[in-house]
């Protein structure tokens, strides 16, 4: 790939700018605004159709597991925490680098989250959607999955307040509603910009009503600005606790290898380093097929690839940290699992972990790595592999091998289990791809903010 | 056009200039005026003379009712509206009541900006008469415009354009509700 003007990476000295090129305030609008103006191109209907496919498996399967019962699962009584629960876990993982890079870095003040902020904010919702989904038809009845929030009801009965799997229902809905307010919020002033230029009635209509009649006010900004900040600021402690909280699920059980303090921290560094691989394996092809190499620069990605690294490498601390930590405690049963883990029945499903997770990340050690295009695409591919075998050796492994040596089982999943994995990328990509259709997919009123000619007094504060 | 003017628009090319022109017209006493800008200007605030938001109260006390609706919904569920003995924990345990005391928290306040800020903004506002505007079109994109309304104390047409004139507007037009 070549890159079209200044210095693409950034060197000791002077940073890498953020936007490459010729560009000015206009043409930084219209080249994200003609993404969603241009004819819909081929390849775009051929990913949809693939798309939907496979939402429609998803929709077969959990319509035939609505009319068969959960016994068309792998589950069975030790191990009755099967894909569900994993790839409850794994989506939700996957959601936390779009909050990282919209609220943490934004309250840092690394600029050059605004190119890349609106594909993780999206990605952080659609897979909170695919997250959501899991619980919902894992508790069996789920015509009943209502029971889980706290409603008034004629058999007087509340939830459970004191139990983890409730504070998951306050976490995940609280993330996903903040999460959805802070993406459309930030996403006002380029809405306003579609409305302004669009051709047809419909998008007129549309853009209109969705941009709310925003027309760029500065007392408007004023409170806006305000308002977006103090969301940041209630965004960053909400991302650090969804995953805790979802530790929470299994480290307040008393099985052995869920019982640890150390799952919050650990939860929480795996869910940002499962996040930033799912962003980096969207973001490198959509950047050359929309050719937004001027916006996400090279610069951006190596940024990507960094924060891989130094996640990847907590995540190996962590696995280190356990492993000593069953040997320290003297605990037999704490012992026997990790040593299972390791080389029991699952030996596989752990050492796929360890080499996607803690081997091959440190690959971007190197800078040819962190600047090769196709390089760090398949690394973030292992990157999404490691981090769902992380949950499955976390969930199964625990579960098949407890205190009586009687409850002892072995999990194998379904056909229904796959498909159900399988089609959940489909719920994902379907809406990641109508959201590239039809919404900006970079914040172009930041990008211009972070323009060298947006500074009124020449970079002088 | 016989009605009179809503108000009069000039744009500007360059934050720069807006930035000048804002404080200019600050100056000049005006109030009921406003600038458009593509993107949040720095110092605009100031050079406009705005009073700071009170949105932050407001989040604030949204952040406080979601802690005490929190306190309250658990306590009363767990004290009183179907008190059980769970895990050998006391009824009310606030300990165990932390996350979602903290999540409710954040999600009120977080509510609290969200409408906070559009209704301090007056938003959503479908029509505005800066939209029947031709050049105001510009306005996400690249434009800078600033307008002073008609029903400003100090507004005298003629006043009003040669200001903007002495700024160097590029355009200068009236707006018509």
């Amino acid at each position: 790939m070549g890159l079209t003007a200044g210095h693409p990476v950034e060197d000791a000295v002077t940073p890498a700018p953020l936007v490459l090129g010729s560009n000015d305030f206009g043409s930084v609008t219209d080249r994200v605004c003609e993404i969603n103006e241009w004819k819909t191109p081929r390849a775009w209907y051929v990913a949809f159709g693939i798309a939907l496919t496979l939402l429609g498996v998803l929709l077969a399967m959990v319509s035939y597991l609505v009319l068969a019962g959960l016994g068309v699962w792998g589950l069975n009584m030790p191990i009755a925490w099967g894909f569900a629960i994993v790839n409850f876990v794994f989506w939700v993982g996957i959601a936390h680098a779009g909050t990282l890079i919209s609220a943490i870095l934004f309250l840092f003040r690394q600029h050059w989250r605004t190119s890349i902020n609106r594909w993780a904010e999206a990605m952080t919702v659609f897979a909170v959607c695919c997250a959501g989904l899991f619980p919902g038809i894992h508790v069996g009845r789920m015509w009943l999955a209502y029971w889980l929030f706290p409603i008034p009801n004629q058999m007087k009965m509340w939830p459970n307040f004191r139990s983890p799997l409730l504070w998951d229902v306050f976490a995940v809905g609280t993330y996903a509603t903040v999460s959805v307010m802070f993406w459309y919020v930030g996403m006002l002033p380029d809405l306003s910009s579609l409305r302004d230029r669009a051709k047809t009635k419909m998008r007129k209509i549309l853009y209109g009503v969705f941009s709310l009649g925003w027309r760029g006010s500065a007392r408007h900004w004023h409170v806006y600005e305000r308002a977006y900040l103090i969301l940041a600021a209630l965004a960053t402690p909400l991302v650090l606790s969804v995953h805790s909280v979802v530790s929470f699920d299994f480290a307040t059980s008393v099985i052995p290898g869920w019982h640890t303090t150390i799952f919050p921290p650990y939860f929480v560094a795996g869910a940002i380093f499962s996040g930033f691989g799912m962003v980096l394996t969207l973001i490198v092809p959509s950047r050359t097929m929309f050719k937004l190499e001027d916006f996400v620069t090279k610069r951006h990605l190596e940024n990507m690839c960094k924060i891989i690294l130094a996640t990847g490498s907590m995540v190996g601390y962590a696995y280190l940290v356990e492993f000593f930590i069953a040997w320290y405690s003297g605990n037999m049963y704490e012992r026997y699992t990790f040593i299972n883990r390791a080389m029991g029945p699952y030996w596989w499903a752990y050492w796929i972990m360890v080499t996607c997770n803690v081997i091959t990340p440190q690959l971007f050690w190197f800078k040819k790595v962190r600047t090769n295009l196709v390089g760090m695409w398949i690394l973030s591919i292992f990157v999404n592999i490691g981090m769902w075998f992380e949950r499955f050796v976390i969930v199964v492994t625990s579960l098949h091998r407890d205190y009586l040596p009687g409850s002892w089982d072995y999990y194998s999943p379904t056909w229904v289990d796959m498909m159900t994995l399988v089609g959940s990328f489909g719920l994902f990509f379907t809406l990641f791809l109508l959201f590239i259709r039809f919404i900006p997919i970079i914040a172009a009123s930041e990008v211009k903010g972070v323009l060298p000619q947006a500074k009124p007094h020449g970079g002088h504060e | 056009m016989s009605a009179p003017a809503w108000g009069i628009v000039a744009v500007f090319e360059t934050p720069a200039e807006i930035l000048r022109a804002a404080e200019a017209v600050r100056d000049a006493g005006y109030r009921r005026f406003d600038v458009h800008t593509p993107f949040p200007v720095h110092h605009m605030d100031r050079a406009m003379g705005l009073r700071d938001t009170r949105l932050p109260w407001v989040i604030l006390g949204m952040a406080v009712l979601g802690c005490a609706t929190a306190v309250g919904l658990q306590g009363w569920a767990m004290g009183k509206g179907y008190p059980f003995i769970l895990s050998g924990k006391p009824l009310f345990s606030l300990p165990a009541f932390v996350p979602i005391i903290f999540e409710l928290t954040v999600l009120f306040a977080a509510f609290g900006a969200v409408f906070g800020m559009l209704a301090f903004n007056r938003l959503p506002a479908l029509y505005h008469p800066l939209f029947k505007n031709r050049p105001f079109s510009r306005v996400a994109r690249d434009g800078f415009f600033i307008v002073i309304e008609s029903s400003d104390e100090k507004f005298k047409a003629e006043d009003v354009r040669k200001l903007f004139e002495s700024l160097g507007a590029k355009e200068i037009e009236d707006v018509h509700d």
